[in-house]
């Protein structure tokens, strides 16, 4: 059979001790540390550029090139920011990296700041993991202790200072100007770009802002070369990746894969849906990408195909929903998400949110006319492209598509007065067994 | 609530160390109110003011940023702050059954606490554990796989002091004031404790290893898995 999952990341996620120094170093950890301190420092970005690893945070941007566009020479500090702020509805794929393996995102930062040349870094992780903080706080002090942060890092004369920095729930501060702000003590709301956090970002000094994944890949590349990373996935899309898959299928989990696996090829190793049960709809990238149907599954997972198939490879988080699973109920709880975190600085998203769950919940209870659909549209027409930061054009992927592949499903709402579905059918245990 | 001298004498120490990690002052609010939090359980006028005072502050400026984020609790919370995940994944797989039995069962509302200050209940947005939903949050650990009566087994335990342990997080429950002394960056030596992974965050690295899949597998290169 050919290979479908490549463990990487995740491969030594089940020894006991993985998260401590130890387990780590005798997993192979640290070794990519030396031979990257043995580079130059402009040597280390070009064999991150020719991995071409991409952001693996939803963007998608070309890492490397990113670590290129940091001035050099400019006497300002540099810093690098790791966003752990994992919080997009559907994506579980940092928070378990953290707890089982946060040393190789310790090695990675001290690799990505050697590069650019950053002698501080913070991971600004989200605050309601308490043991994933837990984790990253030991995995700092052990580091330091062995002399991987701290002064003079192995002797190369390179210093470097790794501050956690806990949030406090506002889902805004994942995008990355917003927590930018959060970072500097303010209320998380994005900043207008240009300039972009390479030239001015924390301090309005250059700085790099990466997904935990993005860096927890980096000392892999290092060790087993740019070439061995390029040579999984696809042309464009290079490399592995973790896919999440959860929701309505029978060995919910993580599986790190080359990207361009197919959900078909996952689902087969994941025990396919809930006996019994079909698939209805899923999301290819958590609650900002439009749903894909069971027409879907044979498209390659990778941000080329996906966004061709009309969606978002995104972070990967595939959320599976089976035949009861009523679609008006799950794209209203994410629009009620969305307005929830919403954080104020734009009118499109602050009121278009406001008007979307309106609408929405009176849809869900089976009221509203066929005519409430077209003004749905519209104010989401309104929002997207016009709001302040990619939250607000977050709003309607879910909406639209919902209404696209499914629009006699809220018609049927209006003609029943009500939801069609029974939402104990739906849950995982059945209600009486459960009391 | 403790006066502002109080606070300055127990806290003064701790919000110096905060400070010192940033390169500029302002970078401690968050945590110097996760701190204040854990010490009074919530962000009372004095916490603000306090935090105002050690950072060169106005206490609007400290306001502004305390009421955007909604861990900083400007009320008193109980010694548990019990969290279900109501986002549309967990809502549908059970998350809604569970936090309507959990209003009955406690008697108590959405962001309210029980009588006897031990339990605050709170529905959640997605707290990154989808592969584990229904998820149930107690002061910020995972409670996997939940259901109306495991959560309600979970709560009645938390009010009549049993031993109550997260599914992935520390061997014992810390409590709320404990786990915002934690977020603050004071760290509480329970990091090796609990498990590396839970089940469903291996479910593909068994697949891989029953298969002897790795990343070099000659057949995963050149183009994917195809």
């Amino acid at each position: 059979m050919t290979t479908i999952l490549t463990p990487a990341l995740t491969a030594h996620w089940d020894e006991p001790d993985s998260f401590t120094l130890e387990g780590y170093r005798r997993d192979g950890g640290y070794r990519a540390l030396p031979k990257a301190l043995a580079m130059s420092p402009d040597e280390v970005i070009g064999t991150i550029k020719e991995s071409a690893l991409r952001g693996r945070g939803g963007a998608g941007f070309p890492t490397g090139v990113k670590w290129g566009f940091i001035p050099q020479g400019d006497g300002k500090p540099h810093y690098l920011v790791v966003n752990a702020d994992e919080s997009e509805p559907g994506a579980c794929k940092d928070m378990p990296t953290l707890l089982a393996n946060p040393q190789a995102l310790i090695e990675g930062i001290v690799i990505a700041c050697y590069a650019t040349r950053a002698q501080r870094a913070f991971i600004y992780v989200r605050g309601e993991v308490l043991h994933v903080i837990r984790r990253l706080q030991h995995a700092v002090a052990e580091a330091r202790e062995a002399g991987f942060l701290g002064r003079d890092i192995l002797g190369s004369g390179f210093d470097l200072e790794v501050v956690v920095h806990a949030g406090a729930g506002a889902y805004i501060c994942g995008e990355e100007t917003a927590l930018l702000d959060s970072l500097e003590g303010f209320r998380g709301q994005p900043r207008l770009k240009p300039p972009f956090p390479a030239i001015a970002g924390l301090y309005a000094s250059p700085t790099v802002i990466n997904n935990v994944e993005s860096i927890t890949t980096v000392p892999w590349i290092l060790l087993n070369g740019a070439s061995d990373f390029a040579a999984l996935g696809t042309e464009k899309s290079k490399g592995f990746g973790i896919f999440s898959l959860s929701g309505h299928v029978t060995t919910p989990g993580q599986y790190e894969a080359p990207l361009g696996t197919t959900l078909r090829e996952l689902l087969g190793l994941a025990g396919g849906i809930r006996a019994g049960h079909r698939l209805k709809f899923w999301s290819p990238g958590g609650s900002s990408a439009p749903l894909f149907t069971d027409e879907h599954l044979d498209v390659p997972l990778d941000y080329e195909s996906v966004a061709a198939a009309g969606s978002m490879l995104g972070t990967r988080s595939i959320q599976l929903f089976d035949e009861t699973t009523c679609v008006v109920r799950v794209v209203l709880r994410w629009a009620e998400f969305y307005q929830h975190e919403s954080c104020g600085k734009c009118t499109p998203c602050r009121e278009g949110s406001y008007w979307v769950v309106q609408l929405m919940r009176d849809l869900e209870k089976g009221g509203g006319s066929e005519e409430d659909l077209d003004k749905l549209l519209d104010i989401c027409s309104n929002i997207t492209g016009r709001a302040f930061c990619i939250l607000g054009d977050s709003i309607e992927p879910s909406v639209r598509s919902s209404i696209k592949f499914f629009r006699d499903e809220y018609l049927e709402h209006q003609r029943r007065g009500g939801c069609p579905f029974d939402p104990a059918a739906s849950t995982l245990f059945t209600l009486e067994s459960a009391r | 609530m403790l006066s502002l001298d109080e606070l300055r004498s127990k806290l003064a120490a701790d919000a110096a160390e905060i400070i010192a990690r940033y390169p500029r002052s302002r970078s401690a609010l968050m945590p110097l109110l996760h701190l204040v939090q854990a010490e009074e359980g919530h962000v009372s006028d004095h916490g603000i003011a306090f935090c105002a005072e050690q950072l060169g502050l106005t206490e609007a400026e400290v306001t502004a940023v305390a009421s955007f984020y909604t861990m900083y609790k400007r009320r008193p919370v109980g010694d548990y702050h019990v969290g279900v995940c109501t986002n549309s994944l967990c809502a549908v797989l059970g998350g809604d059954a569970i936090f309507a039995d959990l209003q009955e069962h406690l008697g108590v509302g959405n962001d309210q606490t029980t009588p006897d200050g031990k339990v605050s209940l709170e529905h959640l947005e997605c707290n990154a554990a989808c592969d584990y939903a229904p998820v149930v949050m107690v002061n910020w650990e995972f409670f996997d796989n939940m259901t109306p009566r495991s959560a309600r087994d979970l709560v009645d335990g938390l009010r009549t002091g049993a031993d109550v342990a997260p599914t992935r997080g520390a061997p014992r429950l810390c409590t709320w004031r404990q786990a915002s002394r934690i977020l603050a960056g004071f760290p509480d030596g329970q990091a090796a404790g609990g498990h590396t992974a839970g089940d469903a965050s291996l479910a593909g690295l068994r697949k891989a290893k029953e298969q002897g899949w790795t990343p070099d597998t000659p057949a995963s290169r050149n183009g994917g898995p195809k």
